[in-house]
């Protein structure tokens, strides 16, 4: 009785239907909406801890206004996701405790330290880059609640590329040794950028496709990023570290396959940054505790 | 306490959701609103309501078939035919009526 349902669901929502949180929803479905959804929340938060540490190096005030305001931005994409989260049955306060306790996983990307002013241009123009992608093809998600808040967070995601976009462009101009910063944070964030979208398994194989929460298979995100980016690096003058990157002729970006297990470690809380800002992050929130506890008495 | 925020993109236009946020109160509503949906202009008007104090209706059963109140509940191509032709009227068939 309840499988018929499932495969009635299934075939609503493979066939472009969208669900609201009302709807009957399989548990599966839940369970996994619940931790894709919870993960990319987690992400966001995460995702301000590297930029944090530049608010006070940023070198004018112009720079430390936009990274302040995108930092901003990062932050309320977190609490739109996180009341995705809740509405679905997850309250915020456990996704806060699962995170900090290492239960629930964040994007690789933000377990890397940012080692200099190159590194904060090439994640707002790079790492946000590759996380559009992701969240566009998020727009068509079947679950309804969590496609109309990607909507907002991308069309604030395009400043952010924009802005960091901006920050390489003046530091490529500017000084050989400005160059060289750039240079320096692109070769080392270019693995972590080509795990970004995860290993390229089959899409028949893919359970987020199959529930249609996702729209777009990993290796297809890959190469859409690698399409648009590649020559945009590429014209500034800047390498990349892959001597095997190229676009063959079928149209298809060839590359050195990336270390995967390296990515399970990293993401599993085994980066070189993973521990220093879970502890940040643990820090903060015992520092604002008593905050949620006056302010939402319910929250406590 | 949750609260729901419907969004205004230009004077004229629909208030359309945008999303939901915790508040302890009709202040920090307010003030989240502002920040979360207007700091970029991006909304000309906010409606501001406490989740509980919606009522959503989704069942709209049909049991009598009130198709007469609709477009699709009138066919009156037929009917135009035959009058057409005795008004002596009538062009090539099925160029209009529907
Ligand atoms: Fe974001
Ligand atoms: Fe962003």
């Amino acid at each position: 009785m309840s499988d018929a349902r499932t495969a009635e669901f299934l075939e609503f929502v493979q066939a472009g239907g969208q669900v609201e949180t009302d709807d009957w929803l399989p548990e599966e479905y839940r369970k996994r909406l619940i931790k894709f959804i919870e993960m990319h929340g987690n992400s966001e938060l995460m995702g301000v801890l590297p930029e944090r540490d530049w608010i006070l190096r940023a070198p004018t005030l112009q720079r430390k206004l936009a990274l302040t305001a995108k930092i901003q931005d990062e932050v309320g994409h977190c609490q739109l996701i996180y009341r995705v989260v809740e509405d679905l049955g997850k309250p915020r306060a456990q996704c806060l405790d699962d995170l900090i306790s290492g239960k629930s996983k964040f994007h690789n990307v933000f377990h890397y330290p940012t080692r200099s002013w190159g590194d904060v241009g090439v994640i707002a123009w790079l790492v946000d880059a590759a996380a559009i992608i992701s969240q566009k093809a998020l727009l068509k998600c079947s679950y309804a609640p969590y496609a109309r808040v990607m909507k907002k967070v991308c069309w604030e995601e395009s400043f952010h590329i924009l802005h960091g976009r901006d920050t390489v462009l003046a530091m490529v101009t500017g000084t050989p040794e400005q160059f060289e910063l750039v240079q320096e944070a692109v070769t080392r964030w270019w693995e972590p950028l080509m795990h970004f979208h995860g290993t390229p398994i089959p899409a028949d194989e893919d359970p987020m496709l199959h529930w249609r929460i996702k729209s777009q298979g990993n290796e297809e995100a890959r190469q859409q990023f690698l399409d648009g980016y590649v020559p945009q690096i590429l014209e500034l003058g800047l390498e990349l570290p892959d001597p095997n990157l190229r676009k063959n002729e079928g149209g298809l970006w060839e590359y050195t396959e990336p270390d995967w297990e390296k990515l399970t470690a990293v993401v599993t809380g085994h980066g070189p940054a993973s521990q220093e800002r879970l502890a940040f992050r643990r820090l903060s929130r015992a520092d604002v505790d008593w905050v949620s506890r006056v302010m939402l008495p319910e929250a406590a | 306490m949750i609260y729901e925020v419907f969004r205004q993109e230009r004077k004229g236009q629909p208030f359309v959701h945008g999303g939901s946020f915790h508040a302890p109160d009709q202040a920090f509503a307010d003030a989240y609103a502002r920040e979360f949906y207007a700091r970029r202009q991006e909304s000309v008007a906010l409606w501001v309501v406490p989740r509980e104090q919606i009522v959503e209706i989704d069942e709209f059963p049909d049991e009598f078939d009130l198709k007469y109140r609709r477009v699709d509940g009138y066919s009156i191509k037929a009917r135009l035919a035959i009058a057409r032709e005795r008004a002596g009227s009538a062009t090539s068939p099925g160029t209009d009526g529907g």
